[in-house]
């Protein structure tokens, strides 16, 4: 490894030495992928925590002592309770039967599953509305059932299954194609039932691309706003979730509390992306490609 | 035990994989199934596993209509071509796994599964090695364990799916040296599938030849290597050159030539004979078949040579260090054993008149 390394830069300095070229147009693009980076990435994320911490940790934790605020938090972790292990049972359902059997519409669900992905997540959140609203397909028979979807919790929870449930199953469906049936068939010769083979065979052998995937899924689903903002009906303390009480603190010029929220999300998405970087480190070899999204 | 198969028929949607087959595996034997790819020999092994749904026709383990069972349900052992180890148990562990699984009433207790694994171990002489992970083996090492595993439920039947496929030809030498001596301690009705003719030569009681979902030939190794029932199998089974000829008056000719042959042969048209390379007599160019030698080349212990015989036909002839055979020499060719198929769509065998014909060969 060393040794190539070593050859790879001698091969570079030697082009660079020939053409005079290599070293200055290598030196202008790595600027100019740091400098995007710490423009797009880097500085938002710094500018969220300065902005949150401006007024001291002790602005920055009064913040969560807003009760619509914790009422934010505590809805965006229910939600999150029900979509993800939703989306886990879905996503190792998809890809069991997209990759062990063969049946007619094969290719028609592996699209269909990339759908939230390519779909406007306002989209997303309007085909409920339509579905369930007050004037939507099934609104009158929910209305005289004194049920609510839309404005309501069960209304966020199936926008956000909606808009994450791919995460799981793409995660899933090229590594058990990988993997192949044949540990599955010789499980069941040897008298496994369906249930056994699948905690003792196959769970063990997706285990870390389903953590990939539930992880990407719980960031996802925590930091969703587009189509639960569609659902949500910004109701304080019922029906707002953190990023949409992010957007009702700053439209209100409520700096401090609006990052301070924001930096938890923030968080989340750095603790995600550090788990990302090690379960792609460490268990690369059992990711579907080790490609990361 | 026994295994019949009757009319058995499988199609993937339009696609036929088998037509109708008919085979009788006896208990105790080894029997392989070879052909090559695309032949029906591993979704017959697999329709015998229960892997897969036959369309058609009924699997019988002795008395007991397996067809009707559930793969964990039919008591097979089966092994896979890429081994399909668990790999995140270890080797015991694998091994343990069938008895492991089994209902509580029916489940022996740890220490007898861990002693079943320890004797298994010992058959497949991987003693020592209960405690690694199917990583840390070798391909050789892998099939043994995977053996194993499918040993340790009892099997009534044992299946292989080409075992050997995925090793280096050295290991796969062993194994199959190593398999003999199994089967021979234990005596469990095996079949298994393999493209590799030599393989299931060396191995097996009995060979079935399969070709396009349908048997060819089911016999010895001696008998499907010395009397190929058909055209098929002759090309398919060791080597030999085929020549387009005619039967016309008892003669066989090839274009305006006659093939000598020895005797005379009933039937009438066009057809097909098939001579090995080492079943040639090379003599003068004026006795027998004449010919150019184009090509002598190393084979193995002797030597072989390309000799055309004109007309765009060349056949391949085993030549002894007793002839100093070169190319551009012109010999003449003499079968001392052949088959003959007459070509009227049915392949049937040869008929040399004049001779009760118990193989065909003219000995």
């Amino acid at each position: 490894m060393a040794m190539s390394d070593t050859d790879d830069w001698r091969a570079a300095a030697a082009t660079a030495g020939a053409t005079g070229e290599g070293f200055a147009a290598r030196a202008v693009l790595i600027a100019l992928a740091l400098g995007f980076l710490a423009l797009f990435l880097v500085l938002p994320l710094v500018a969220v925590f300065a902005e949150a911490f401006r007024n001291g940790v002790g602005a920055w934790w009064a913040a969560f002592q807003d009760p619509d605020g914790l009422a934010a938090i505590r809805l965006t972790l229910i939600v999150t309770a029900i979509a993800v292990p939703a989306n886990l049972v879905f996503g190792i359902a998809a890809a069991w039967a997209i990759t062990k059997f063969r049946f007619p519409g094969k290719s028609l669900l592996i699209t269909l599953i990339d759908l939230p992905f390519s779909v406007s997540p306002v989209v997303s959140g309007l085909v409920w509305v339509l579905l369930f609203g007050a004037q939507g397909l099934l609104g009158p028979f929910l209305k005289a059932n004194g049920l609510q979807i839309i404005f309501a919790v069960p209304g966020l929870v199936l926008a956000t299954i909606f808009v994450t449930f791919p995460f799981v199953a793409r995660e899933l469906i090229p590594l058990m194609e990988e993997q192949g049936t044949a540990d599955e068939e010789a499980a069941m010769t040897l008298g496994a039932s369906g249930l056994t083979t699948f905690v003792r065979v196959t769970l063990p052998n997706i285990k870390w691309g389903l953590l990939y995937g539930v992880l990407l899924c719980n960031a996802r689903a925590m930091g969703e706003f587009g189509a639960v903002s569609v659902v949500s009906g910004h109701v304080r303390g019922l029906t707002n979730t953190m990023p949409l009480h992010v957007e009702i603190l700053y439209n209100e010029y409520e700096f401090v509390a609006a990052f301070a929220m924001a930096s938890l999300l923030a968080a989340l998405a750095l603790v995600t992306l550090v788990l990302k970087t090690f379960l792609e480190w460490r268990y690369g070899g059992h990711l579907a490609g080790g490609r990361g999204h | 035990m026994e295994i019949q198969i009757r009319d058995l028929a499988k199609d993937y949607g339009t696609v036929p994989a088998l037509h109708s087959v008919d085979l009788d595996v006896k208990s105790g034997e080894l029997l392989a199934l070879l052909g090559p790819s695309g032949s029906g020999k591993t979704t017959l092994l697999r329709s015998i596993a229960g892997l897969e749904q036959a369309s058609r026709g009924k699997i019988f383990f002795g008395e007991e209509e397996a067809s009707a069972t559930p793969v964990r349900e039919r008591g097979v052992g089966f092994v896979f071509q890429h081994y399909a180890l668990f790999k995140h148990m270890t080797v015991a562990e694998n091994i343990g796994f069938g008895l492991s699984v089994r209902p509580r009433a029916k489940r022996p207790p740890k220490a007898a599964i861990r002693e079943r694994v320890l004797s298994l171990l010992d058959l497949v002489r991987l003693k020592g090695l209960e405690d690694r992970y199917p990583a840390q083996l070798s391909g050789g090492q892998r099939q043994r364990v995977a053996l194993a595993r499918a040993l340790a439920v009892d099997p009534k039947v044992l299946l292989l799916d080409e075992p050997f496929g995925a090793l280096d030809a050295k290991v796969r030498k062993e194994l199959r040296k190593w398999l003999r001596e199994i089967h021979e301690e234990t005596h469990y009705t095996t079949v298994f599938v393999t493209h590799d003719q030599e393989e299931a030569l060396e191995l097996a009681d009995r060979v079935v030849v399969l070709d396009k979902g349908r048997i060819e030939q089911v016999g010895t190794p001696d008998e499907v290597y010395d009397a190929p029932a058909t055209p098929f199998v002759f090309a398919f089974i060791g080597d030999s050159s085929e020549l387009p000829v005619t039967v016309d008056q008892g003669r066989v000719w090839l274009y305006d030539r006659a093939v000598p042959l020895g005797l005379d042969v009933v039937g009438h048209g066009p057809a097909r004979l098939f001579v090995r390379p080492q079943h040639w007599e090379v003599g003068a160019p004026a006795n027998g078949l004449a010919g150019v030698v184009r090509s002598v080349l190393r084979h193995g212990p002797g030597r072989r040579a390309e000799v055309e015989l004109g007309a765009g036909v060349s056949v391949t002839v085993d030549v002894s260090d007793d002839h100093a055979v070169r190319t551009g020499d012109r010999i003449g060719l003499k079968p001392s054993r052949w088959r003959l198929f007459l070509a009227d769509g049915q392949a049937v065998a040869p008929i040399p008149a004049r001779r009760p014909a118990a193989s065909g060969f003219r000995a």
